[in-house]
């Protein structure tokens, strides 16, 4: 049974660097650009709601509000001041403005909040844990053991509040936002801006808008993904956006950048395999697998898992 | 009035003159020194950043301490004077804080803090013949650079061995699971000691799983394996911020007491684990000093400590506090009375005399070898958590 708590957990963090990943790869297959400012937008979602959470007026919903507001707004402004005056510069020259943004978004955060880790309140607070009762009969789950058919028998399995809303989360706001991408007028005007950023232009649609529109979402997502970490995972620090931000990335580089249902394959598959390889080769090794598994992906397919096949016109 | 000027500016060089002329053979040339009259001790440590409340507790520990020598006299008729740098916990920055340390005159350095940077600073310190008494810094390279360095805690290894002898002597586990930060040599070097002298003492090690400091959220695998491997202990040898999520996300899956080294100390904290704070009840901690001993000098240290600094002191507090009265005894063993001595020339007095003195410290009875190592009995303390406060008591 452990091998499912092993499974479980790395859905839960799988879950969490999709969230991240969806954003990376949604402003890569728009703006074709790498915003390594994405941790760090993480990190403001969590200092956002860490700082509206220990106001005692405001109940946990509307500080999760707040960090999603504060997010998007961040990522918009980011996207105007910074990125926007670059579109038609060179790829290498965006990509050094996003490290610049990243470096003074943690260092506004070092300079407000120390760099003394704070203790995230999580938003499941209190929430019971979900117990599976297996032993070769149905498998049930219950908050409470009383609850259980079967008697007072000890769970085989205890699944924390915040591991359920981390995968249920991530999978209700990955559904929203394929239908989001496939039926409304907006979505279309994404896939469009994505597939042919000129003749889309050509075709009416206001790209600048429709790329704004693509920093909102993608910011609004990292808000959510830090609410989620920071419960499952309680401290929170300046530089608690860059690991997850980096491992993220290589999510949506595995999956295969600029495709959403890449980026959450990826982000799934690089938490289960880290955690799988941590509890059945070595806790040593583990990050060492993770990459070793991201080269041989890249060498068989270097567009990713869902990338898309780059035909060279001639 | 300008020839007026001229003629006072022209006294007050000359009357200059003549003073540094009689001053002269007090000048040691050290550009850019402290006040005149006092011996800058110069102190490091990470005042902000994940490991601050170890360098926050060093430099009030030692300042408590200069304040206190101050009070009394001073020694030799000098006046001790600390002047504190933050490193951050960062090796590269630990550096440029001794250079400007120097810059400010520093004759002794009480520092560093944390293993790491301590290792590199360690380093520039035996070039440069500068008194180095690390309070904490407990990996053993923090004071193989040099015979100018020594310090006041125990090696890691050798805290490591002690823990394992503790468990054996005092606990009725046999079987001990390890969870440790393979990226980092205080946590290494730990359960290396642990390790070794586990395996003469019988003890066997369940399993030994390992995190890295780009991992250090998730410790969800490693506690399994620890419940699968049926541990009757689980040993923590690192600091305590990834131990309060170590601890939080263990609560209901592993139910069997923690042991962890002096890193753990913070942890009884009440801003660090905020409403979980009950998962830490019962850790035992290996500290040789402990705020709530009853023994006389901790406590008029603690009390001390406490009216000034509106905390309660941790075992760093100590560490520092012990450090600068070693300065003390080994100048006063030197006969040292000149503040602007400079610190080559003070450094060989100091590590001559380190040798030979026994500190009755708030830490121990302690003593030094050459090699910089002190030689005092450990101590296990047990913490108690008490609704939304905790404390150390004896295990």
């Amino acid at each position: 049974m452990s091998f499912i708590s092993y499974l479980v957990s790395g859905l839960s963090l799988g879950s969490i660097y999709a969230l991240i990943a969806l954003g990376y790869t949604m402003v890569y297959g728009i703006a074709k650009m790498l915003n390594f400012a994405h941790g760090d937008i993480i990190m403001v979602g969590g200092y956002a709601a860490f700082l509206a959470m220990s106001a005692s007026w405001c109940p946990i919903w509307l500080a999760m509000i707040i960090s999603v507001t504060v997010c998007t707004v961040l990522g918009v402004v980011i996207e105007k001041v910074a990125y926007r005056p670059l579109r038609s510069a060179p790829p290498l020259a965006v990509l050094i403005t996003a490290i610049g943004v990243s470096y003074l978004l943690q260092n506004i955060a070092l300079l407000t909040q120390s760099a003394t880790p704070k203790t995230f309140k999580s938003i499941a607070a209190g929430a019971p844990p979900f117990l599976l009762v297996f032993e070769g009969k149905a498998p049930l789950f219950f908050t409470k053991l009383s609850d259980s058919p079967y008697g007072g028998e000890s769970p085989v399995l205890t699944i924390s509040m915040e591991t359920f809303l981390a995968i249920v989360v991530s999978l209700v706001i990955m559904a929203a936002l394929t239908l989001f991408i496939n039926k409304t007028k907006a979505g279309k005007a994404m896939l469009a801006c994505s597939e042919d950023r000129g003749a889309a232009q050509l075709m009416g649609i206001n790209v600048n808008a429709t790329i704004s529109m693509t920093f909102a979402i993608g910011s609004a997502l990292a808000a959510v993904a830090a609410m989620l970490m920071c419960s499952a995972y309680p401290l929170l620090s300046p530089t608690t956006g860059s690991m997850p931000g980096i491992k993220a990335f290589v999510a949506a580089v595995f999956g295969g950048i600029g495709s959403i249902p890449g980026a959450m394959i990826g982000g799934v598959l690089l938490g289960v395999i880290e955690q799988l390889s941590k509890a059945y080769i070595s806790s040593q090794l583990s990050d060492a697998i993770v990459f070793l598994v991201l080269i041989v992906v890249l060498i068989i397919r270097p567009t990713g898992i869902m990338g898309k096949k780059i035909s060279e016109k001639v | 009035m300008k020839k007026n000027i001229f003629k006072s500016a022209a006294a007050i060089a000359l009357a200059a003159a003549a003073a540094i002329s009689v001053a002269g053979c007090k000048e040691s040339g050290n550009a850019g020194s402290g006040s005149d009259d006092a011996l800058v001790i110069g102190m490091i440590g990470p005042l902000t950043g994940g490991a601050a409340s170890y360098g926050i507790a060093v430099k009030n520990g030692a300042q408590l301490a200069v304040d206190e020598i101050n009070a009394n006299g001073g020694v030799n008729g000098m006046k001790l004077e600390l002047k504190s740098q933050d490193d951050e916990h960062d090796a590269e920055k630990s550096v440029n804080a001794y250079n400007s340390l120097k810059d400010d005159g520093m004759k002794a350095l009480v520092g560093t803090v944390t293993s790491a940077p301590c290792e590199a600073v360690s380093k520039v310190a035996a070039e440069d013949n500068m008194f180095l008494i690390t309070p904490s810094g407990s990996s053993i390279n923090c004071i193989t650079a040099g015979d100018n360095c020594f310090r006041v805690c125990f090696t890691d290894p050798m805290q490591g061995a002690m823990a394992a002898d503790y468990i054996a002597d005092n606990l009725s586990a046999k079987k001990i699971g390890i969870i440790y930060d393979s990226s980092d040599t205080y946590s290494t070097g730990i359960v290396q000691g642990f390790e070794d002298e586990a395996a003469n003492k019988g003890l066997t090690i369940a399993a030994k799983e390992a995190f890295t400091a780009d991992s250090k959220t998730d410790f969800s695998v490693q506690i399994q394996k620890i419940a699968d491997s049926g541990a009757e202990m689980l040993f923590l040898p690192f600091y305590y911020q990834e131990a309060s999520l170590v601890l939080q996300q263990a609560e209901g899956k592993l139910n069997i007491p923690v042991m962890g080294g002096d890193g753990l100390d913070g942890l009884a904290d009440p801003a660090i684990l905020g409403e979980k704070l009950s998962v830490a009840d019962g850790v035992l901690v290996m500290t040789p000093f402990a705020a709530s001993s009853p023994d006389p000098k901790s406590k008029a240290f603690t009390e001390a400590y406490e009216a000034k600094f509106n905390e309660t002191p941790i075992q760093f507090a100590a560490d520092a506090y012990d450090a600068v009265y070693a300065i003390k005894m080994c100048l006063e063993k030197s006969g040292v009375n000149d503040p602007s001595i400079s610190a080559s020339d003070l450094c060989d007095k100091l590590k001559s005399a380190m040798t030979q003195i026994e500190l009755d410290g708030i830490t121990g009875k302690t003593t030094w070898g050459a090699d910089g190592e002190p030689t005092k009995a450990p101590q296990v303390m047990k913490i108690a958590v008490n609704g939304d406060t905790a404390e150390y008591v004896n295990p």
